[in-house]
C-alpha cells in the first residue's frame, strides 16, 4: 500500500509535501516530491487529490493483493475521475461527482 | 545542555492539541462566541487532511433520525458497551448531534435529501453523505476566523504544569530544526486514538494498510498520563470487523446493500454470538477458532447497479478496496467479500478508552480539557460526537477562563526547560546502536500481540502474559532512548514511539486489573472467561512515580453524577 511519484510529472510544488497526514514526503535534490518511507503510506489518497499535475498514483502492495496496478485520481470541477490502469495498459476509469452523496 | 533548536515562543488564550475533527470544531466554535480569543492550534500534519478523517468519511454514524429519540440512542450505547458508559456524556453528545450535522451541511458537506428534503436515513443512527472532503471543509471553516492561529508541521509533546494545572505546552517543527513554548490560560487535547500498538494485520510493507490512522498514536492518552490525568476503561480495545487485507470499512456492504455475515459453509452464525460490536467480532473470531472461517459478507448476487454505487461509495473513503476489487477482478457480485478483524485500538470514538472527564469535557488536571477520540465514557460518538465534544469543551473552556481574568504567566518554566534539554539529547550523535526506531516498533508491536492479546492468539491473554508484556515494555522503554535520532522528522517518530510505550504499559494495567471479559471480541482474559456483575464499574487510572495507580468507580446508570475530581 503507498504511492508512486511520477518524477517527470513532478513540478516540485509540494503540495503533496503539504498535506500528507504522516509528513512521509519530502523534496529531494532534483526539486522532485520523493516519498520517505513508502511502506509508512495509510493510502488516505490525500497526496493524489492535491496534485493537480496528475504526478502521485497510488498501489496497493502485493501482500494486500496488488499486481501492479496503479490508480490515479483527476479533478474537473465537481467530477473526479478515478483512473486505473493494469500491467498490461488495460485502463478503468470511474468518475464520482462530488455533489452527490453516497447511496451506501 | 542547551537546546540548539530555534524557540518560537507564542501566548494564547485556548491551545488546541490536534487540528482533527473535534479540534478544528473547538476552534471554530470558540472563534464564534469570542472574535477576541486568542486561539491557536498546534498539527502535526496538516489540518487540511490530517486526522483518523484524512481520507474522508462514508456516513455520518451518529444521528438522531425521525422515530428515534437521545434516550434510545443512551440505551443503545449501552447495550453495545456492555454497560460500560457514562450517560451525561453520551447524553450531551447525542443532543447536539442533529444540530451539527446542520452546521456540516452549512459548511458544505453534501447530504443525501429526500424530495421533502430530508436527510435520507442508513439505518436508525445513520445518514448518507458524501464524506470524502469533511477534512477540507472543516479546515477551511477554521481558516475564517481571523483569531485562529493554526501551526501545521508542529507536534507537541508534553503539557506544561505550574502549582499543579495546565499553563501550556511544548513541541517542535518537524521539517525544521524548531522548537515551541505556547503559554496558554486553557489547553484542549484533541490528538485522536491510538494504532500502531499491536502487530497490524499486514506486518510487511502495506504494515500501515489499517483500519484507524496510523498517524494517530496516542499522543494525547501520553501527555494526559504524564501529566497524572485520570483515565478511564483503557482495556475496552476495540477490534473493527474489515474487508480483508486492505482493511476497508465493511459496513457500507452490509448496511448498504444488506449482506449478510457468513462463515465458509454459508451460515449465517452472528446470531449465536449476539449482534453488538463485540459479539460480531467475537463471533468471526471463534468461527475461524473453531474451522469455520473465513467469514464472508455475502455479495454474490447484487445488482450491477448495487456494485457500482458500492466501487463509488469506496472511493470516497477507502480507495484500496475499489482497486483490489477492480484489479483482482473479484467483484462483489461475483465474489463474496471476505472479511477479518483488526488489530486492537485504542479509541474513545467507538469504544470507551480515554479520559476520565466532567460533563463539559474538563480532565482531571485543572485549565485540561479533552473531546473526540482521546476521551474515555462515551463510545459511539464518531464524527458527530467528536464535533459535539469540541462544542462542548470550548464551551467550557469560555465559561472558565471568563472567570479568571488573570494574565498569563510568562516565566521560565523548568518543566518546559527539561524537556527541551531532552529534545537536544535525542537528536545528539551517540554512540554505536543496534537498532534503529523501526526495529524497535516492531518489538513493541510483537510483545504486545503475543502477550498482551493481539490478532495471533486471538485476542486471548491471561495475568503471566501480561506481566511478561509489561516488562518487555519497560526494557524497550529504557533502551528507546539509545537510538539514533538524524533530524527532526526521526524525532517526530522517537517521540511517537515513547507514547505508545507509555500507553502500552498503561494498557496492560487496565487489562490485568479488569477480572472478566465482558466485550469478547475485544479481548478474552482467559483466566476469567466470564462476564461478571461484579466488573460493572469503571477500571480507572492514575500515572504516579512511574507506575499506574488503578481506581474502580461506579456506574451510574439513569443518573448524570460521577466520582470526578480535580
Amino acid at each position: 500500500m503507498s504511492i508512486h511519484i511520477d518524477q517527470s510529472s513532478c513540478v516540485g510544488c509540494r503540495s503533496c509535501v503539504e498535506v500528507c497526514p504522516g509528513n512521509l514526503i519530502h523534496i529531494n535534490s532534483e526539486h522532485k516530491a520523493e516519498i520517505k518511507r513508502p511502506e509508512d503510506c495509510w493510502g488516505c489518497a490525500s497526496c493524489l487529490k492535491e496534485c493537480r499535475f496528475n504526478a502521485v498514483a497510488y498501489y496497493l502492495g502485493a501482500d494486500v493483493g496488488g499486481r501492479g496496478a496503479l490508480m490515479r485520481v483527476h479533478t474537473e470541477g465537481d467530477l473526479s475521475h478515478w483512473i486505473i490502469t493494469k500491467p498490461n495498459s488495460e485502463s478503468i476509469t470511474i468518475t464520482v461527482d462530488r455533489k452527490q452523496a453516497n447511496k451506501y | 545542555m542547551t537546546c540548539s533548536l530555534k524557540l518560537n515562543e507564542v501566548v494564547a488564550d485556548v491551545l488546541i492539541l490536534g487540528g482533527g475533527t473535534a479540534g478544528c470544531y473547538a476552534a471554530i466554535t470558540l472563534a464564534r462566541k469570542n472574535p477576541n480569543l486568542r486561539i491557536v492550534i498546534l498539527e502535526k500534519a496538516n489540518i487540511k487532511r490530517s486526522g483518523c478523517l484524512a481520507a474522508g468519511v462514508n456516513a455520518i454514524n451518529a444521528y438522531i433520525t425521525d422515530g428515534y429519540s437521545v434516550d434510545e440512542y443512551v440505551e443503545y450505547v449501552r447495550w453495545d458497551a456492555a454497560k460500560i458508559i457514562r450517560d451525561d456524556l453520551v447524553r450531551s453528545m447525542a443532543l447536539r448531534f442533529n444540530r451539527i450535522a446542520g452546521d456540516l451541511e452549512q459548511m458544505g458537506l453534501v447530504f443525501l435529501k429526500d424530495a421533502n428534503g430530508n436527510y435520507v436515513s442508513r439505518g436508525r443512527r445513520n445518514v448518507k453523505i458524501n464524506g470524502e472532503n469533511i477534512k477540507p471543509i472543516l479546515a477551511k471553516e477554521t481558516q475564517k476566523y481571523e483569531n485562529i492561529k493554526v501551526y501545521n508541521h508542529v507536534n507537541a509533546t508534553d503539557l506544561i504544569l505550574k502549582d499543579g494545572r495546565v499553563v501550556g505546552a511544548v513541541g517542535f517543527a518537524v521539517e525544521f530544526p524548531e522548537r515551541y513554548l505556547i503559554h496558554a490560560r486553557a489547553v484542549l487535547i484533541a490528538c485522536g486514538g491510538a494504532s500502531g500498538l499491536y502487530r497490524p494485520n499486514n506486518p510487511g510493507f502495506s504494515r500501515h494498510k489499517m483500519w484507524y490512522s496510523p498517524f494517530n498514536v496516542g499522543s494525547g492518552y501520553a501527555m494526559g498520563i504524564r501529566a497524572g490525568a485520570e483515565m478511564t476503561s483503557l482495556e475496552m480495545r476495540f477490534v473493527a470487523q474489515r474487508c480483508k487485507d486492505v482493511i476497508a470499512p465493511t459496513g457500507t456492504i452490509a448496511l448498504g446493500v444488506g449482506a449478510k455475515e457468513i462463515n465458509c459453509l454459508g451460515e449465517c452464525y452472528s446470531e449465536r454470538y449476539g449482534l453488538s460490536t463485540s459479539g460480531r467480532a467475537h463471533g468471526a473470531t471463534n468461527e475461524a477458532l473453531e474451522g469455520r472461517g473465513p467469514c464472508y459478507l455475502k455479495t454474490v448476487g447484487v445488482t450491477k447497479e448495487q456494485e457500482d454505487d458500492l466501487l463509488k461509495a469506496y472511493l470516497n473513503m477507502a480507495p484500496a478496496q475499489t482497486l483490489r476489487w477492480l484489479e483482482s477482478g473479484r467483484r462483489p457480485r461475483l465474489c463474496n467479500v471476505e472479511f477479518e478483524g483488526s488489530e486492537p485500538y485504542v479509541v474513545g470514538g467507538h469504544t470507551g478508552s480515554g479520559f476520565w472527564v466532567d460533563v463539559d469535557r474538563r480532565a482531571t488536571v485543572p485549565r485540561l480539557y479533552a473531546a473526540g477520540d482521546v476521551v474515555g465514557g462515551a463510545p459511539k460518538k464518531f464524527v458527530t460526537g467528536a464535533l459535539a465534544e469540541g462544542e462542548i469543551a470550548a464551551e467550557a473552556i469560555l465559561a472558565d477562563i471568563s472567570d479568571d481574568p488573570d494574565e498569563l504567566d510568562l516565566s521560565p518554566n523548568p518543566d518546559a526547560e527539561k524537556k527541551f534539554e531532552e529534545y537536544q539529547m535525542a537528536l545528539e550523535p551517540k554512540a554505536f546502536f543496534l537498532y534503529d526506531l523501526t526495529q524497535l516498533e516492531e518489538a513493541m508491536q510483537k510483545v504486545m500481540d503475543v502477550y498482551a492479546g493481539g490478532i495471533s492468539p486471538a485476542y486471548r491473554y491471561n495475568a503471566r502474559q501480561l506481566d511478561m508484556a509489561s516488562d518487555q515494555i519497560r526494557q524497550l522503554e529504557e533502551i528507546i532512548n539509545l537510538a539514533h535520532v538524524d533530524d527532526m522528522n526521526e524525532l517526530l517518530r522517537f517521540y511517537e514511539l515513547k507514547d505508545r510505550l507509555l500507553l502500552c504499559r498503561a494498557l496492560i494495567a487496565h487489562m490485568n486489573e479488569r477480572h472478566e471479559t465482558r466485550w469478547p471480541g475485544f479481548g478474552v482474559n482467559t483466566d476469567f472467561p466470564k462476564v461478571d456483575k461484579k466488573w460493572e464499574v469503571f477500571v480507572n487510572s492514575v500515572f504516579t512515580d512511574n507506575e499506574f495507580k488503578m481506581i474502580l468507580r461506579q456506574l451510574n446508570p439513569g443518573e448524570d453524577t460521577y466520582e470526578y475530581s480535580h
